[in-house]
């Protein structure tokens, strides 16, 4: 009897796993089988039937459209990355191993920038690229990024460096290591994971990134999410096209997660305060 | 040991940071309250360099009370009740998921990955998908005839119907009955907790709340006229699409928290003669109590400042599906009221100050105790 409802539960568990999973993979399915579908093929009441013949053509629109965009993304993310993940790095160094009198107050001060709603500086920020002539093109757009990424970039390191016991410096420091000298030869191998978590956070979010993208471009600087959603908003649309476009933009991210998900988990968890 | 000039070079390499970001969030918020309480874009003309005057707190009393600002209004609801749906979603979503992985589930990665990948896609990406399975007549409105059942009539996105309907003007009343509600809340848990003295005087601040509430809050006109406010229903197709997009986060929070309980409480409490579900109910249930705070309050503030999601979900220039966030982003940029838009932000970082600042210095208060 015992073992019978034992196999029950077990049964139920697994049956509820697969229906959810089933759910949460529903609208990818259905982008999917939509974008592999000729447009005249598209219609509301065959929605949910494979294709009998793949058209890849929508795919070749997509990105002969949005293949300018998606290069705006790529340098943007790069490059904003890169800036970001440097300077976190530094940062987290300094606040975790040669913390200054004050250090401590900073800290919760450089983190209140990342959870504040962009708008709050829209405006200014808005006068302020104009007035240095970086409005509306791609440097001004990763000086944002990199400025406003600082925060959990310094925050992953500062965190990760922390683990790092003192004994070492200090060995370091006696070998005649300066500030340099630590970082380069202590440091900087041990923070390879430490980079992997930051790099990858910050390319997902600033790939992903609307607000900003929306306000302070000019239409040859458009990232990916700009392009896609101006497509997707007008009437009348021919649905194909979105969803070709849609996996277009989610491929880098999505790549990303799969092979690399357990460093994405813990910049999750990190940007709660609680990695 | 560390020598003083090391020391200057620490301080000089994080400079450049501290002054960037001094100047981009501190300076800029506080450009943004001066413009707020400016008339940049009414009076001053649109020039580059325009003469802003200065005009005390006229912005935000138009936004609350100014006749042509209902749509703001509506904002705020929309924002308030899609939050309080979006962050319960995702909670009571996250719990189950979390819960089911954790009974030992063969194929748990794949789970794992399958209820995780939407958090990697941008919420243009969701949002364009979403908005495609929510047509009215099909995506998931047809599902249920795959398997011979009728047919969803729901418009989704562009439903006009509102429910739990209110008026504006009651605006005072309520939040009168609200502080007073907080205040026999703290004072019952002050007397539980035997600080008699405290609960006593939350008491007669409760008291004081509901005797303003009911004396001065209802001469109080704030409006000339009846608003009715309330949540539109074509809001639902974005939390289903926010929760689809969250809800792993939340199951990832929980798995950890799970996973951090040492299994001595769990086998101790099996010899106690704890059921599956007292086990779950009286000792895991309350030991995830820290992890649901912060993630109520890491949703909380990305419901507040949610934006990319309704804004290709429902359109910017729906005003039925607005929030703050999209408004403000219309009427700075698009309207060219830049005083208006700065008071809409303000308002917003108000609101998620109010989640942040507390989260920020709990957090830090017992990491420095540590």
């Amino acid at each position: 009897m015992a073992v019978r409802s034992v196999r029950w539960t077990r049964f139920l568990l697994y049956a509820a796993l697969v229906l959810l999973a089933a759910a949460y993979l529903l609208p990818l399915y259905m982008t999917i089988a939509t974008s592999l579908k000729a447009p005249a093929d598209i219609r509301l009441d065959t929605v949910w039937e494979f294709p009998r013949e793949l058209s890849w053509e929508s795919y070749a629109v997509a990105w002969e459209r949005f293949a300018p965009q998606l290069r705006n993304s790529f340098i943007l993310a790069v490059s904003a990355t890169i800036l970001s993940t440097v300077m976190g790095s530094m940062n987290g160094y300094v606040l975790s191993k040669w913390r200054f009198r004050g250090s401590e107050v900073i800290f919760p001060l450089i983190l209140f920038g990342m959870f504040i709603p962009y708008q709050s500086t829209l405006i200014p920020l808005f006068q302020f690229l104009r007035s240095t002539g970086l409005y509306g093109g791609l440097p001004g757009l990763v000086l944002v990024h990199t400025v406003y990424g600082l925060p959990i970039t310094t925050l992953i390191f500062r965190n990760f460096y922390a683990q790092v016991p003192n004994e070492l410096l200090e060995s370091a420091s006696l070998d005649g290591a300066g500030f340099f000298g630590i970082y380069g030869r202590v440091m900087l191998p041990l923070s390879v994971p430490g980079f992997v978590v930051t790099v990858i956070w910050q390319f997902t979010q600033i790939w992903n990134e609307f607000l900003w993208a929306v306000t302070l471009t000019r239409p040859q600087a458009q990232p990916i999410t700009v392009a896609l959603a101006n497509l997707a908003g007008g009437q009348a649309v021919q649905w194909n096209l979105p969803m070709a476009g849609s996996v277009l933009a989610a491929i880098p991210t999505v790549l990303i997660y799969i092979f690399l998900g357990r460093y994405f988990m813990r910049g999750l968890l990190a940007g709660s305060l609680k990695g | 040991m560390k020598s003083r000039q090391d020391r200057l070079i620490a301080i000089a390499m994080i400079a450049p940071s501290l002054v960037l970001l001094a100047v981009f969030v501190y300076g800029f918020i506080g450009q943004t309250l001066f413009v707020s309480m400016s008339d940049w874009g009414r009076g001053a003309a649109l020039a580059v360099n325009p003469e802003l005057s200065f005009v005390g707190l006229d912005n935000f009393r138009e936004l609350f009370t100014g006749f042509l600002d209902v749509r703001f209004r509506q904002d705020l609801v929309n924002m308030l009740a899609f939050s309080v749906l979006f962050v319960g979603g995702c909670l009571l979503v996250g719990l189950l998921l979390a819960t089911l992985l954790e009974q030992g589930v063969r194929g748990e990665g794949f789970f794992r990955t399958v209820f995780l990948f939407p958090m990697s896609l941008s919420f243009i990406v969701t949002g364009t998908i979403w908005r495609w399975m929510l047509q009215p007549r099909g995506g998931v409105n047809v599902l249920p005839t795959l398997v011979g059942l009728p047919r969803i009539e729901f418009a989704w996105l562009t439903s006009r119907d509102q429910v739990w309907q209110w008026n504006w003007q009651d605006v005072p009343v309520i939040l009168g009955v609200l502080a007073a509600l907080a205040c026999v809340v703290m004072a019952g848990r002050w007397w539980l907790a035997g600080g008699r003295k405290r609960a006593v005087a939350a008491g007669a601040l409760a008291a004081a709340a509901l005797a303003w509430t009911f004396t001065a809050a209802t001469e109080i006109e704030v409006l000339p006229f009846p608003e009715y406010h309330g949540f539109n229903l074509a809001l639902a197709g974005v939390v289903v699409a926010a929760v689809w997009q969250m809800s792993g986060y939340t199951m990832a929070l929980f798995l950890a928290g799970l996973r951090g309980i040492p299994d001595e409480l769990r086998e101790a409490a099996r010899v106690d003669g704890c059921s599956w579900w007292q086990l779950y109910r009286y000792v895991e249930l309350p030991l995830l109590k820290p992890i649901i705070w912060s993630a109520v309050i890491i949703l909380g503030h990305i419901a507040l400042k949610s934006f990319d999601l309704v804004f290709v979900m429902a359109g910017p220039d729906n005003a039925a599906t607005s929030v703050p966030a999209v408004s403000m982003y219309l009427t700075a940029f698009r309207g060219n009221q830049f005083a208006k838009g700065a008071a809409i932000a303000v308002v917003l970082l108000a609101l998620v100050s109010v989640l942040i600042v507390p989260y920020l210095v709990s957090t830090f208060r017992s990491r420095g105790a540590e």
